[in-house]
């Protein structure tokens, strides 16, 4: 029999600019509430993974800072780094682990602290976040240079403009403005939005997420350690599906769907048992990959929410509003949340965790029917992909 | 903040605590400056350089199974052979997608903003370079364009650009 694996503990830190905390601090901030929730001792902790992508920040061993901060030197640990699914991966780590019968409880931590280096540094690192040689060394692509690749291709062949990608800026800016823990809590409008500066045409300074510190806990234990410790209330991780893409984004057919997305989230609707054409109906809730606007439009049609396409019409309807068929970045997304990369993974799970509680701050709790949700995390440009089907009854 | 640690930020020279004005934080600017340069192994696909020197694009293709490799590479993924021939190819092609990049990594912030686009060529392989030309209005998906080597200055050394065939007007 196939064991269940439960997160019995997530939180996350205030995520923004966070010069006022160092690396072990802002460890802290999130494990500290979540082992709490969880009603462990850090003794029960068997194995850390800890989602860290790192260069910009000082500590080259992010993994045995967390072990020494948490007191938890002696257990087992490792970095995990899928870019900016590099949280996800985590999770997929410790999920197998627990599921595989090698640990009970396993702590997965993301953490970045991007503002280490100067804005500059963060840009040129990102940049050779695909293929170093080919696409960066001659080129100098930038992280939204390569998601502008995409916007350019989409916008064209479904004869969209500039001001329909801002729409999605409002919405996770909304709900930002909702989210204590967010990096920027303040609503935007399509105006602000059109006049922001281009980082990469088609994409504003507004379309794109921003260099965010922040870190993110979850605690995850299999039901045999749940019943026996008698913890209420465990959300389950229903399936997790995987894939990648090529690294030269010259390779790929076309720039209109992320096909790892695609892949990944068939996986995953195939091992929890949702078929596509009842997504809309089962799912109460999704965070999904907004680094930049485009990101959450690709993402709408390539989970199946949407037909390709409709990504656009569906959103101005309202229908990724809480409310609508399937709200979506309720957080704020990396938007407006922030996207400190190794973390942005981790916390969209204890996000939806939250929401599934119905514990989330007025004016942003999603309407809960079935108790699913969904979490999916892209790494670089598509390079990753991950989705995660949480469920609580 | 405590007034003999702004006494000291005031002699930075000597002392390494900066103060973040905005948030009134302070922060430890390291000492320690890291300088990173990679030295890249091109020594099996070197005849691709050799070849933008005479403006030819070249691949290489998988005696085997025929598989086309752009970027070129020295071994086949597909069917795992180390028997690959050079190609040279059409540098024919049209634009699939293109962008402008106006906020630039450090180590571009000499040049102009500069355009990027993939183009398809006629033999199905896609390119990702530069576009010759500069003015975003000027540039549609779908329009004709070939490849020519340019010399990438101030640097000096030859790489491959896309040139459009006619420009919108």
């Amino acid at each position: 029999m196939e064991r269940k694996v439960g997160i019995i503990g997530a939180a996350s830190s205030k995520f923004g600019v966070r010069n006022d905390v160092n690396f072990s601090e802002l460890a802290f901030e999130s494990f500290k509430p979540a082992i709490e929730e969880a009603g462990i001792d850090t003794k029960d902790i068997e194995y850390f993974v800890v989602s860290n992508t790192g260069a910009w920040s000082s500590e080259q061993l992010p993994a045995i800072i967390v072990g020494e901060s948490l007191n938890l030197v002696g257990k087992g640990s490792l970095r995990v780094e899928a870019a900016c699914a590099s949280g996800s991966a985590g999770i997929k780590t410790g999920y197998d682990m627990i599921k595989s019968g090698s640990a009970d409880v396993v702590l997965v931590l993301g953490i970045e602290k991007m503002n280490e280096s100067q804005t500059p540094t963060v840009v040129e690192l990102i940049g050779r976040a695909g293929n170093y040689f080919w696409e960066f060394e001659h080129f100098g692509l930038t992280f939204p240079g390569y998601y502008a690749l995409y916007a350019t291709a989409y916008l064209n062949k479904y004869n969209s403009k500039e001001e329909d990608l801002c729409h999605v800026s409002v919405k996770n800016h909304y709900y930002g403005a909702r989210n204590p823990k967010a990096h920027f809590q303040r609503e935007v409008t399509i105006e602000e939005c059109m006049n922001s500066k281009y980082v990469a045409w088609p994409l504003k300074l507004l379309d794109s997420s921003p260099i965010t510190d922040g870190s993110a806990s979850v605690i995850l234990a299999s039901e045999d350690f749940i019943k026996r410790n008698g913890i209420k209330e465990p959300i389950w991780i229903k399936s997790i599906g995987y894939s990648t893409d090529t690294s030269n984004l010259s390779k790929r057919s076309d720039f209109l769907s992320l096909r790892s997305s695609v892949e990944a989230a068939e996986i995953a609707y195939k091992k929890s048992g949702i078929s596509k054409d009842e997504l809309l109906r089962k799912i109460d809730v999704a965070e999904v990959h907004d680094c930049f606007t485009i990101a959450e439009i690709l993402a709408y049609e390539d989970l199946g929410f949407f037909k390709r396409g409709e990504g656009i019409k569906a959103l101005k309807e309202g229908q990724t509003y809480t409310g609508g068929k399937i709200p979506v970045n309720l957080s704020g997304g990396l938007k407006a949340k922030g996207h400190p990369i190794g973390a942005t993974g981790v916390s969209m799970i204890v996000e939806l965790s939250k929401q599934l509680k119905r514990n989330v701050e007025k004016g942003r709790q999603a309407d809960i029917k079935n108790g699913l949700a969904l979490a999916h995390n892209v790494g670089g440009t598509g390079h990753y992909a991950y989705v995660t089907i949480l469920s609580f009854s | 903040m405590s007034s003999q640690i702004e006494v000291l930020e005031k002699k930075k020279k000597q002392y390494p605590i900066i103060i973040d004005q905005k948030r009134n934080v302070a922060l430890w600017e390291s000492t320690r400056e890291l300088k990173l340069k990679y030295l890249v192994s091109v020594e099996k696909i070197k005849k691709f350089f050799e070849g933008l020197l005479e403006n030819k694009l070249l691949a290489t293709k998988c005696e085997k199974c025929n598989e086309i490799y752009f970027p070129p590479q020295s071994f086949c993924s597909n069917c795992r052979s180390t028997e690959l021939k050079w190609i040279e190819l059409s540098k024919e092609g049209e634009l699939l997608t293109f962008t402008k990049i106006f906020v630039k990594p450090s180590s571009f912030s000499h040049y102009e903003d500069y355009t990027i686009g993939i183009v398809r060529l006629r033999e199905g392989v896609n390119v990702l370079a530069w576009i010759s030309e500069k003015n975003l209005s000027k540039l549609k998906i779908g329009m004709k364009t070939r490849i020519e080597t340019r010399i990438r200055e101030p640097e000096g050394y030859p790489i491959y650009e896309i040139i459009p065939e006619e420009l919108v007007s």
